[in-house]
């Protein structure tokens, strides 16, 4: 998910070019409040007149913390992004409002119910402990960590090893599962330091976070490339669904790959894998040859 | 008259020669040439060559009005001879010389003083851009002819064909002997090869090489051989060093750079030839030196060693040399202290004249046996022709360089260029000007998608189905439309007086004209 | 139809955007541009057109809208002209 700034007409022009899977227009912190309309009507017309293929994403003022938020709903919303994005969520409260500000709309342009759904940060303590309520939400798909605020709350500091950050990661991640929905990690900001990035982002997705906000291109490639799955793990994968399928189809109890037993969790996580790798565009040669 | 890549121009231009319209790469001159040459003259024992001024050369020379004159431009944006001969020719009085260089630059602009008050009355160059440029876009009567612009090949065919007669060449050399033997790779102005300055040492009725370093020793192994050689003028500096040779090049961080790059990268890596004893020419710009090197990682992770690099050389090339990815390098021209080094150092980094780089009419240039090459270009339209000499306003900003020569010669040639700029498609119906012919250009490929001239077949077959984003260049160009809208074109002039520049082919025939906007 | 009550003024002189001024006219005058772009001669007309129809859609007139563009593309320069008839009609 890339931040494009909301009132940079340059940098939403040439946004999608980079290959993001989900662009994330910015009409928050990244403007400041004296260009806080312009940015408003700058992302309602680049969404409502530009032909975008990928998911885009729209993160607003706070609805009730600022006198921004509901305005920036009301004119964005008709120009249908696929998510809005509330900054530091705090309680559930907040998310009703802007599901009902949704569903009006959504009714009124004629969309189809379901067109427009909310992605919630958490960025504080107080935010992190309603994580598990407000995830499970109606039109909540995804819980994202903000880094940046988070940590000013805790009244600490960025690390290399992260570790001021691994108690907010690890309840975002649950709150996420529990609910069923994705869990997106926070951005890194010091762009040109690639291998602090690299490593940052296979440590969140070890744990299990299922994608990365960038703020730079050039973050886009690293991320892409470290979720997804390596051709040993696909090789490896596409082997287990086959004689999962055959055990099946010939009714044989106890199934083995290479020498170890697989059984449910082993066979979803093939799965998922497979999953990952089409969705990454990797060709799969699905040949069930029955190897023992 | 129509020529072949469907541009009009009038049968007679005043003040040029009678022009064949372009008819295609590779034609036979149409009546037998042979090769010109210097009058051929004694050399006395004992004589000296060191002169004390450039004043004592051009009366030397005996240069006097009407004259042609050349320059290289192995000094890029840091040259300084083309400023002090023009500055001693004009304290002497002279008028109506014709400036015959390899190419022009930004810090060339004071020569619109000496056009203004008559001094310098015709050019022909490769390349016109900043003030100078734009000057003579909107002043072309203020010479007695259009501007001739020739590419790399197209000006060593010319000089050896006897097209472009110099009557005296003004040769900046980093390093000299007393003799005149010369040599670009070491001086505290060293710009490595010599490549233009070594052809027109060979040809021009009378050379002048002006130094910074005139040593007592001897210059070995030299770019410039003393019998070359008329004068010798040595002078405080030849250069700014800081703008002949950029220091360590970095690879670009702008982003659309780099998608371009890593996209041609793919390209080439799928197109068939990129295999063991494959040879690359990469060009000396942002996006150019970024394809360098994603395909150095891919030579590395394939275990594919390539046979000769070659063009304008840069630190990325001598770096692949070095480390046993390509076995030779030819350079013609140095872009970086790190190639300028490795020219120095490496015996398997070699100097090469222009002529040697991409003479058409020779039996064999070694662009003929290129495989890949990646070009810049400002425009492109839907014959696949490429402008890079002018831009969408019609404005002189550019330079055909080898251009036209790797295109028609390499097997595979490729564009880089953003598909938008600004608010402008790079995609047109027709490019403002024609530098090189679409029949010769094979992939285009932009930051929002590739298009693959339908003459190749194979290409289209090898990049189907590999991730790349493939569409006809109608379709491309149909995608900037849709973001933009379609542009108007710009109107004009058609009258002759308001001829800016000639463009001519490799071989001498007429491709296009740029004429003054209205 | 709105009429807006003061100067105002919206954008950057940069790349792919325009510096849009709004100012209120007398009564009748209608909606007048002036339009100054890097891109004059390829999409002066059309750019014209683009304003003009901005300023009715968002319902005002007898303003003049003077633009400084370097190159927007038409959803930008409709976004800085909305904004700064939104921001003149503001008291």
């Amino acid at each position: 998910m890339m931040f494009v700034p909301g009132n940079s007409p340059k940098m939403i022009n040439n946004a999608e070019i980079y290959g993001a899977d989900t662009l994330m227009f910015d009409v928050e912190d990244s403007i400041a409040i004296s260009q806080k309309d312009a940015a408003r009507m700058m992302v309602k017309y680049a969404l409502k007149y530009l032909p975008f293929n990928c998911e885009t994403a729209v993160r607003v003022n706070h609805v009730t913390q600022t006198p921004f938020g509901m305005d920036d709903l009301k004119a964005i919303l008709p120009s249908k992004p696929d998510l809005i994005r509330l900054p530091k969520t705090e309680s559930v409260d907040e998310v009703r409002l802007v599901t009902n500000l949704i569903e009006k709309v959504e009714t009124k342009e004629g969309f189809p119910e379901g067109s427009i759904n909310i992605i919630c940060a958490i960025e504080s303590v107080r935010g992190l402990y309603e994580a598990r309520a407000i995830a499970k939400e109606k039109r909540v798909v995804a819980i994202a960590l903000g880094g940046e605020d988070f940590i000013a709350d805790l009244r600490t500091q960025r690390t290399a090893h992260g570790i001021e950050l691994y108690y907010a990661r690890s309840q975002i991640l649950m709150a996420a599962r529990d609910a069923n929905i994705q869990a997106m990690d926070t951005v890194f900001a010091d762009v040109y330091n690639l291998e602090g990035f690299r490593k940052e982002v296979t440590d969140s997705k070890d744990m299990g976070f299922d994608g990365k906000s960038v703020i730079h291109p050039l973050q886009i490639g690293i991320v892409h490339e470290i979720y997804t799955p390596t051709e040993q793990q696909i090789t490896h994968s596409v082997k287990v669904l086959a004689s999962y399928k055959d055990a099946i189809a010939n009714n044989r109890g106890v199934i083995t790959v290479d020498g170890k037993m697989i059984d449910g969790p082993i066979v979803v996580r093939a799965e998922r894998i497979v999953a990952q790798a089409k969705a990454a565009g990797v060709w799969i040669q699905e040949e069930f040859n029955h190897e023992e | 008259m129509k020529n072949k890549a469907g541009r009009e121009f009038p049968i007679h231009i005043d003040g040029l020669k009678s022009y064949r319209p372009y008819a295609g790469l590779f034609i036979e001159p149409s009546t037998p040439v042979r090769m010109a040459g210097k009058l051929l003259c004694v050399g006395k024992p004992g004589s000296n060559k060191i002169l004390n001024s450039l004043t004592e050369a051009i009366e030397a020379t005996c240069l006097h009005d009407g004259m042609t004159i050349s320059f290289h431009h192995h000094f890029r944006n840091g040259d300084y001879i083309i400023q002090l001969v023009m500055t001693a020719i004009a304290a002497k009085g002279i008028q109506d010389i014709t400036i015959a260089t390899s190419s022009l630059n930004d810090c060339h602009d004071f020569l619109i003083d000496y056009i203004e008050n008559g001094t310098v009355t015709a050019l022909e160059t490769s390349g016109l851009r900043g003030k100078l440029g734009a000057y003579l876009t909107k002043n072309p009567s203020k010479l007695k002819r259009p501007v001739i612009i020739r590419s790399h090949g197209g000006r060593a065919r010319a000089i050896e064909a006897g097209d472009l007669k110099i009557d005296v060449a003004f040769m900046g050399v980093p390093t000299c002997d007393r003799f005149g033997n010369a040599t670009g790779q070491i001086g505290k102005s060293a710009c490595g090869a010599l490549g233009y300055a070594m052809l027109d040492s060979r040809f021009a009725e009378q050379v002048v090489l002006v130094t910074d370093n005139l040593i007592d020793g001897y210059v070995f192994p030299y770019s410039i051989p003393q019998t070359d050689v008329n004068y010798i003028v040595p002078v405080e500096a030849i250069g700014d060093p800081a703008g002949i040779a950029s220091g360590i090049l970095r690879i670009t961080k702008n982003p659309i750079q780099l998608i371009l790059a890593e996209v041609a990268a793919k390209a080439i890596e799928h197109s068939g030839y990129f295999k063991n004893g494959y040879s690359l020419q990469l060009g000396g710009g942002g996006a150019s030196l970024a394809v360098g090197r994603f395909i150095r990682e891919k030579m590395l992770k394939q275990q594919i060693k390539g046979g000769f690099g070659v063009g304008g050389m840069t630190g990325v090339f001598a770096k692949m040399l070095e480390e046993g990815l390509f076995e030779i390098c030819y350079d013609t021209q140095t872009f970086d202290t790190t190639a300028i080094q490795s020219l120095r150092e490496n015996p398997r980094h070699v100097e090469m004249s222009a002529s040697f780089y991409a003479n058409p009419w020779s039996p064999g240039p070694i662009i003929n046996a290129l495989d890949i090459g990646i070009l810049g270009a400002t425009e492109v339209d839907l014959d696949f022709n490429v402008n890079v000499i002018t831009n969408s306003n019609g404005l002189l900003m550019g330079a055909s360089g080898g251009h036209s020569d790797i295109a028609a010669a390499a097997k595979l040639s490729i564009i880089v260029m953003p598909l938008i700029r600004g608010r402008l498609p790079m995609v047109r119906d027709r490019v403002q000007n024609i530098v090189t012919p679409g029949e010769s250009i094979d992939v285009v490929v932009t930051d929002r998608g590739i298009a693959i001239n339908p003459r190749r077949d194979d290409l289209i077959e090898n990049l189907r189905n590999r991730g790349l984003n493939i569409m006809t260049i109608e379709e491309l160009q149909g995608l900037a439309h849709k973001l933009i809208g379609k542009p108007q074109e710009i109107p004009l002039s058609q009258e002759e007086k308001d001829i800016v520049a000639v463009i001519e082919y490799r071989d001498g025939t007429l491709l296009d004209i740029i004429r003054k906007p209205l | 139809m709105q009429t807006i009550k003061k100067i105002a003024t919206v954008g950057f002189e940069e790349t792919n955007d325009a510096l849009v001024t709004v100012s209120p006219q007398k009564a009748g005058q209608g909606i007048t541009v002036e339009l100054i772009s890097t891109v004059k001669r390829q999409y002066g007309e059309h750019l014209e057109l683009i304003i003009i129809d901005a300023v009715k859609q968002a319902d005002y007139t007898d303003v003049h809208v003077e633009v400084r563009d370097r190159g927007a593309w038409d959803y930008a320069l409709h976004a800085r002209i909305v904004t700064a008839l939104s921001r003149g009609a503001e008291q």
